[in-house]
């Protein structure tokens, strides 16, 4: 006996070995929700500035290793006001993606001049996740979603899979929290740097991350989206390239591969 | 399985959350299967006073080696007729998961603020305890993996701290530390607060000794106690730092302290 | 013996096409004591008249705060209105749960006319015994509805319901004009002289008869939560209002019709 949860009223593993789950017949076992993603899309960076976020994400799909899908929008607009990133698993974007514009025709329809913003909208999706994970029936995916909250201040949010949520002037999800997020912080290291950030350094800094991201993350793709939210509207480009890359670096590296020195 | 809130490193391994992983199946081929929870590590602490309490907690959120967000608030205001929770008298802090740790805060407000509705007057923190008490066993066999503390100013205006474990064991204590500083803060907790192992010089060998007297600490005494406290513990535990959110509970209302923390 | 044979239910029809149970729960309402409600730009308020049912008991009830930006006052049983009002409290809490966003008032409110409605339609089920005033501040700014047992709600500028509120209605309409542009002082100040004109005549505003439920935007649209006033802290208006120092709403003495 100890104090851990997980351990308590099951037969010792020091004792009696572990459990044998091949007495389970895999035909007529227990009902299985999903154990792990399939067709996935890889980070979604976002920064904060002044009067708005920035977010982006590549378009590529994969199947494990194959790039499967070259040309997945992971961005989404909801009701014109508030973009949502999604990493993780698409068949799990589609159904959220279905989900929230029937919450917007629901809003739109239902009462005059209330819509959900940005912070309403991350608040609803966490409580989405967190369901469904407390039902063991996951939606594979983390989300980031950027717009404005109820006093029209910038807003970016990251909710996931378990629903864990935070907030911070910069988030990456995925290889992005890896890569991209320290280049962000530099950027903006913390609310009051992202407030004095312009629209143009913010995009900047976004660009050159989905730069060092496709250098790096083999799951990437030089095709992306990207979505600038602000409280004129937002401004999503869906079919941006990245340019000016140079693989001369390459020629340098060492310790890879087959060469001797 | 490694444990999550052990902290012995001799069993365990360093007390990182990413070691632990999904169970394996059986021997042979490894299965991937969800795991429906995660440590997103910080520490909490609690400390009553004769007409205080004062609840604190780190700000740090993290996912293994990555931390999420410097400003993650811990510790929570409950019960209040407003958002903004500005008439409230209880507060919670939660350590562990942190999705878990929102659930139930949001969970217990809602009930404290039924009971305010219902009853025209705040809940007594003995009551409150009671009921987190509840809640949590609620959930005994897939329970909040959250340390909570619940403190408050009990009826005759005594600072109040109330511990638990994550099935709804609970305990009205002096002062608790929770989460993944707990090892290191309570050892020095019981030194500093309860003044244990503190004898008074010359008073007699062995047995004789005597022990140093416990006085009431006052509010400034505790507030660098608690700053303390966290200093050393973002020293030489990686999950902690960024900064140090306090909830000071007094007749008055509930005030609230921002310090930064180390950041690396 | 019954008055007729189609008011044993509130799911019959008379042939004139009345449901006379519903009709009979709209008389409840007004035999509650008077509320009166009014909107300005700015704020919303609900003025109360608090009945006691003998000398030695407390006065009843009026005025609720349901959310930090609502609350609503009720004519009519109030046992009643106590359900609605748990309703309308689970209802705001689970939005600040599910959407972290106070609930628009006429989301809330078509909530209620819903429930209300069904009672109208269903074997066995019997109509709320009580009208609602329900006041509050959303994302659209202030707002007041008025709520029957028939299911019905309107959003309204002014209004009085329960007994005698006919004259407190004259009143309104009257003053109609003035009152967008009122602050929270001379919204309550119009409040309480509707609430005076609506009266019996041996009957005064005291501290102890009035209640008065206000919630509004003050600087910069930043929200004063919804705040009720009993006792002691009406008297600062109930003072002002008292007689004589008013110009408006004299033929004050003429009779005391009963509501229609």
């Amino acid at each position: 006996m100890n104090h851990l949860p997980q351990a308590w009223g099951r037969p010792r593993d020091d004792v009696y070995g572990p459990y044998d789950a091949s007495y389970l017949q895999s035909s007529h076992g227990p009902n299985q929700h999903t154990q792990s993603p399939i067709v996935t899309g890889t980070s979604v960076i976002a920064l904060k500035f002044k009067d708005g976020v920035v977010i982006a994400a590549d378009n590529l799909a994969s199947y494990g290793s194959l790039a499967r899908f070259t040309d997945v929008k992971r961005l989404r607009k909801f009701a014109d006001s508030t973009v949502v990133g999604f990493g993780g698993d698409v068949s799990d974007m589609q159904y959220l993606d279905r989900l929230l514009i029937s919450l917007d025709t629901e809003e739109a329809y239902s009462s005059s001049g209330h819509t959900l913003n940005a912070k309403n909208l991350h608040t609803y999706l966490a409580k989405v996740f967190y369901k469904r994970r407390s039902d063991f029936n996951p939606l594979w995916n983390q989300v980031l979603v950027a717009g404005l909250d109820g006093e029209k201040k910038p807003f970016l949010a990251s909710a996931d899979l378990l629903g864990t949520t935070f907030t911070s002037p910069s988030l990456a999800t995925g290889f992005g929290a890896h890569l991209a997020q320290p280049l962000l912080r530099k950027v903006a290291p913390d609310e009051e740097a992202a407030a004095k950030l312009t629209r143009e350094q913010a995009i900047e800094a976004v660009k050159e991350s989905m730069k060092v991201l496709f250098y790096r993350d083999a799951r990437s793709l030089d095709k992306y989206s990207i979505a600038v939210v602000t409280k004129d509207g937002i401004d999503l480009k869906e079919d941006e390239q990245l340019e000016k890359q140079s693989w001369a670096f390459a020629e340098g590296i060492r310790g890879y591969g087959t060469q001797v020195n | 399985m490694a444990a999550m809130f052990s902290q012995n490193p001799l069993m365990n391994g360093p007390n990182y959350s990413f070691n632990q992983g999904p169970s394996t199946a059986s021997a042979g081929n490894k299965e991937h299967s969800f795991y429906p929870y995660t440590d997103n590590g910080g520490s909490t602490l609690a400390i009553s006073g004769s007409d205080f309490t004062i609840i604190a907690g780190d700000t740090r959120s993290t996912s293994g080696y990555n931390i999420n967000t410097r400003y993650s608030p811990k510790v929570f205001k409950i019960g209040g007729t407003t958002a903004s929770q500005d008439d409230a008298t209880l507060v919670l802090s939660v350590v562990g998961f942190a999705a878990d740790g929102e659930a139930l805060k949001e969970r217990l407000d809602a009930i404290v603020k039924m009971y305010r509705y219902q009853h025209g007057k705040p809940m007594s923190v003995k009551a409150c305890a009671q009921r987190l008490s509840t809640i949590l066993y609620g959930k005994r066999f897939f329970p909040y993996y959250v340390t909570a503390i619940l403190g408050g100013l009990d009826e005759e205006g005594k600072g109040a701290v109330y511990s638990y474990d994550p099935v709804g064991s609970y305990e009205r204590e002096q002062c608790r530390a929770a989460g993944a500083a707990a090892s290191l803060i309570m050892p020095f907790l019981d030194n500093q607060v309860n003044y244990k192992n503190q004898y008074i010089p010359d008073s007699g060998v062995g047995h004789e000794l005597k022990e140093r007297e416990r006085i009431p600490l006052g509010r400034n005494e505790v507030e660098d106690l608690v700053k303390d406290a966290f200093d050393s513990a973002v020293e030489r535990h990686i999950e902690v730092g960024d900064g140090l959110q306090m909830l000071i509970i007094t007749k008055n209302g509930i005030e609230e302290i921002y310090k930064p923390l180390k950041k690396d | 013996m019954f008055r007729n044979n189609y008011d044993n239910d509130s799911v019959t029809f008379s042939p004139q096409g009345r449901i006379f149970q519903v009709e009979y729960a709209s008389e409840a309402v007004k035999q509650g004591s008077v509320v009166v409600g009014i909107v300005s730009k700015t704020h919303a308020v609900l003025v109360a008249l608090k009945r006691n049912a003998e000398e030695l008991s407390s006065y009843q009830k009026k005025v609720f705060a349901i959310d930090e930006h609502l609350g609503l006052s009720i004519a009519g049983l109030a046992s009643d209105a106590r359900v609605l009002s748990n309703f309308m409290k689970q209802q705001s809490l689970s939005s600040r749960l599910t959407y972290g966003r106070a609930i628009p008032l006429e989301r809330l409110v078509s909530a209620i006319g819903d429930r209300a409605q069904t009672n109208t339609q269903h074997y066995g089920k019997r109509p709320y015994g009580v009208g609602l005033l329900v006041a509050g501040v959303d994302e659209t700014g202030p707002h007041l509805f008025e709520f029957q047992p028939s299911g019905m709600t309107q959003e309204m500028v002014a209004c009085a319901i329960g007994a005698r509120s006919q004259m407190a209605r004259t009143y309104l309409e009257r003053n109609l004009d003035e009152f967008a542009a009122c602050g929270k002082e001379d919204l309550i100040k119009h409040g309480l002289r509707a609430l005076k004109e609506s009266l019996a005549q041996d009957k005064e505003l005291t501290v102890e008869n009035c209640s008065v439920g206000v919630v509004g935007l003050g600087k910069e649209e930043i929200l004063e939560p919804f705040k009720l006033f009993d006792g002691q802290d009406v008297r600062q208006w109930v003072d002002l209002v008292a007689d004589g120092t008013e110009g408006e709403g004299g033929e004050g003495g003429e009779t005391m019709e009963v509501d229609t």
